[in-house]
């Protein structure tokens, strides 16, 4: 395995006082899809936060090309090419379609035409709602927004936090072919889901996140045979 | 495609300057032509007031509306570039007499410069602008240094830290310490007032007063609409919807809050010295906070997040309250018919319930956060045009309208 585009080393996150990531290392390997599986308050979001410079991390390092960007400010950190698709969507409910695109791509100076019709094709329905308020959108389309919004900063790294939550089950298949179609595109995916199921057929490297803790990692694969993981996640 | 959109924008343009031109004639037409009855002696003063309060109204907007930052230090801002320009358009020989208890500190006048320079009319016009325009700078500077400590605050700690600013800016500034420059609890007058604004064509002198401040408010509602359709608006208006989002795209908050702060103080400031040319006399104790809720209440009747509403409502605020519901405190309707109830004072409390009526059942104000836009009226003329032909396909409108009001 080449270099990871992404290193993180034992990395510690306060979160409202409480230590909520207690010194967890990863690898994104460049071009695949990592996904970070875990339940509620495992301290999976507080890591991706971290990452995306919205919070300071208390201790330890994350590399992004080789390059130390511990707690460097969110700005820089999406100019260097990584972005968050925030947990819960927040769209910009009064901004139009296409306005909500354009303040993803607000960091870029060039010319952002291509961009737009590039996500127009992977979501045909964001296309047809163009000048709707982004408000007005369903929830799944909402989340198509969210994604597309990222996706216009030409980041070489995406993170999305937990992209299924509320939505149809349908609504949350067409969402993960979209993640493998962007991954086939050449974009390197960091995926945080409760919809562990979902998630490990989809990665191919999987991490299973326990109280601020890593416990398994490996092929998303042999992830989803692991009995321990049935247990907890799969409930079978 | 292209060829339509051009042309439509092109009619939208055109309806907009014939708009802008007429109203402009119609100030020349009042300040000089027009015989002064009692109708166009109430009519001048309302039009004026209308305009600095819509241009106070847009800078409060910028804030409130826009970038989601409810900000209460209005008032302050009004009074520091209403006192920053009174202090440098005294002309230098009235300082005596207006600072009587102070040693005047400053004792030049900039429009009386510029009129030794380039003669009286032009030079005191050249003269009042640079003077707002500084007005404005140095208020924009306060709005820079209290943004440091107060922008991290969020929502309603915001509006009290800025309500606490604008009071102690009345108070200093009515403070005896600083009366050589704010001639501390005294007014200050005899500063170049719009009756000032005039140019002589030998023995026939054009008043250009209502003119040039609407050229004025124009030129700045207009940069305010500039600032808010390019891409730092779509930032600010990013930062208002959600502040996790916009930050987790790269907006910088801090950054954006200060643009956002500053620009709206430095009209805010603008339109305190219009405020004062309007006045003629300027104190400072009258820069209440009551002031900062009047034109938070014409912004929500106009309608938060729209430009085109604030303009609306203070021209309809100014022409209610200062004219049209008069008759109520004159004990009578139309001279006619006398009614008991109407006295002194009762003309507010019809306002009040009004504003109530308003806010109880139209909380989204005349305008929403819609805007009144040429572009979508001339759409709206030629698409009429075509509809006559019945060759206006529904999606090229739809398509329009969108264009329109990007």
């Amino acid at each position: 395995m080449s270099d990871p585009i992404l290193r993180i080393k034992d990395l510690k996150v306060n979160y409202g006082g409480i230590e909520a990531v207690k010194g967890i290392s990863l690898d994104v390997p460049k071009g695949e899809i990592v996904t970070l599986i875990g339940a509620n308050g495992a301290g999976k979001s507080s890591t991706l936060r971290a990452i995306s410079g919205l919070v300071k991390p208390t201790s330890g390092t994350i590399e992004f090309e080789g390059e130390d960007i511990t707690a460097k400010n969110p700005t820089d950190i999406v100019t260097k090419g990584i972005t968050l698709v925030p947990e819960g969507r927040k769209i910009f409910p009064d901004l139009t379609v296409k306005e909500n695109l354009r303040v993803g791509a607000y960091l870029r100076k060039d010319d952002i035409t291509d961009d737009i019709n590039w996500v127009y094709d992977l979501f045909p329905r964001l296309k047809e709602r163009s000048w709707q308020a982004g408000g007005t959108l369903s929830g799944g389309e909402q989340q198509m927004l969210a994604v597309g919004r990222a996706l216009m900063s030409r980041p070489k790294v995406i993170m999305m936090d937990e992209p299924s939550l509320g939505l149809a089950p349908l609504v949350v298949r067409g969402i993960f072919d979209i993640i493998k179609e962007i991954n086939k595109q050449g974009m390197t995916i960091l995926l945080i889901e409760q919809n562990a199921n979902m998630a490990l057929k989809t990665a191919h490297l999987g991490y299973v996140m326990e109280t601020g803790r890593i416990t398994l990692s490996g092929p998303g694969k042999e992830l989803l045979t692991n009995e321990s993981v049935k247990a907890a996640y799969l409930g079978t | 495609m292209t060829n339509t959109l051009v042309k439509k924008n092109n009619t939208g343009k055109y309806i907009a300057i014939i708009c802008l031109a007429l109203v402009y004639i119609l100030a020349i037409l009042l300040d000089n032509f027009l015989p002064a009855t009692s109708f166009t002696l109430m009519l001048i003063p309302v039009l004026q007031k209308g305009a600095i309060y819509a241009l106070l109204c847009v800078s409060m907007n910028l804030l409130n509306g826009f970038t989601g930052l409810f900000s209460l230090g209005q008032a302050g801002f009004m009074l520091i570039g209403g006192y920053v320009y009174a202090a440098i358009t005294i002309p230098a020989a009235q300082h005596d007499s207006v600072y009587q208890y102070f040693d005047s500190a400053i004792r030049f006048s900039i429009p009386e410069i510029l009129s030794n320079v380039i003669g009286k009319g032009p030079g005191t016009i050249v003269g009042v602008i640079i003077s707002l325009i500084i007005a404005g700078l140095i208020a924009a500077l306060f709005a820079f240094l209290i943004g440091f400590p107060v922008l991290r605050l969020k929502s309603d700690y915001l509006a009290i830290a800025t309500l606490g600013f604008a009071e102690i800016i009345r108070a200093v500034f009515q403070w005896e310490g600083l009366g050589a420059i704010t001639n501390g609890s005294n007014q200050l007058r005899k500063y170049v007032t719009l009756s000032g604004m005039e140019l002589n064509f030998g023995s026939f002198t054009l008043e250009l007063g209502t003119l040039f401040l609407f050229v004025i408010v124009t030129v700045c509602v207009a940069l305010v609409v500039l600032l808010i359709n390019s891409s730092y608006g779509r930032a600010l208006k990013a930062i208002r919807d959600d502040e996790i989002a916009a930050e987790a795209m790269g907006i910088s908050l801090f950054k954006h809050k200060m643009i956002s702060f500053i620009i709206s103080s430095f009209f805010a400031g603008v339109g305190g010295a219009l405020l004062a040319m309007f006045q003629t006399t300027i104190q400072a104790n009258a820069f209440k906070s009551a002031m900062t809720y009047e034109i938070l209440l014409m912004v929500v009747i106009g309608g938060i997040g729209s430009i085109s509403g604030s303009c609306i409502a203070s021209f309809l605020y100014i022409a209610l309250s200062e004219w049209i519901l008069r008759f109520l405190d004159e004990g009578s309707l139309f001279g006619l018919i006398s009614v008991p109830f109407f006295r002194d004072g009762f003309r507010k409390v019809v306002f009040s319930v009004v504003i109530m009526i308003i806010v109880l059942f139209f909380s989204k104000g005349i305008m929403g956060d819609k805007e009144i836009s040429f572009k979508g009226i001339g759409g709206l003329l030629t698409r009429l045009k075509n509809k006559k032909k019945k060759t206006a396909p529904a999606a090229e409108a739809v398509s329009e309208e969108g264009e329109a009001n990007e």
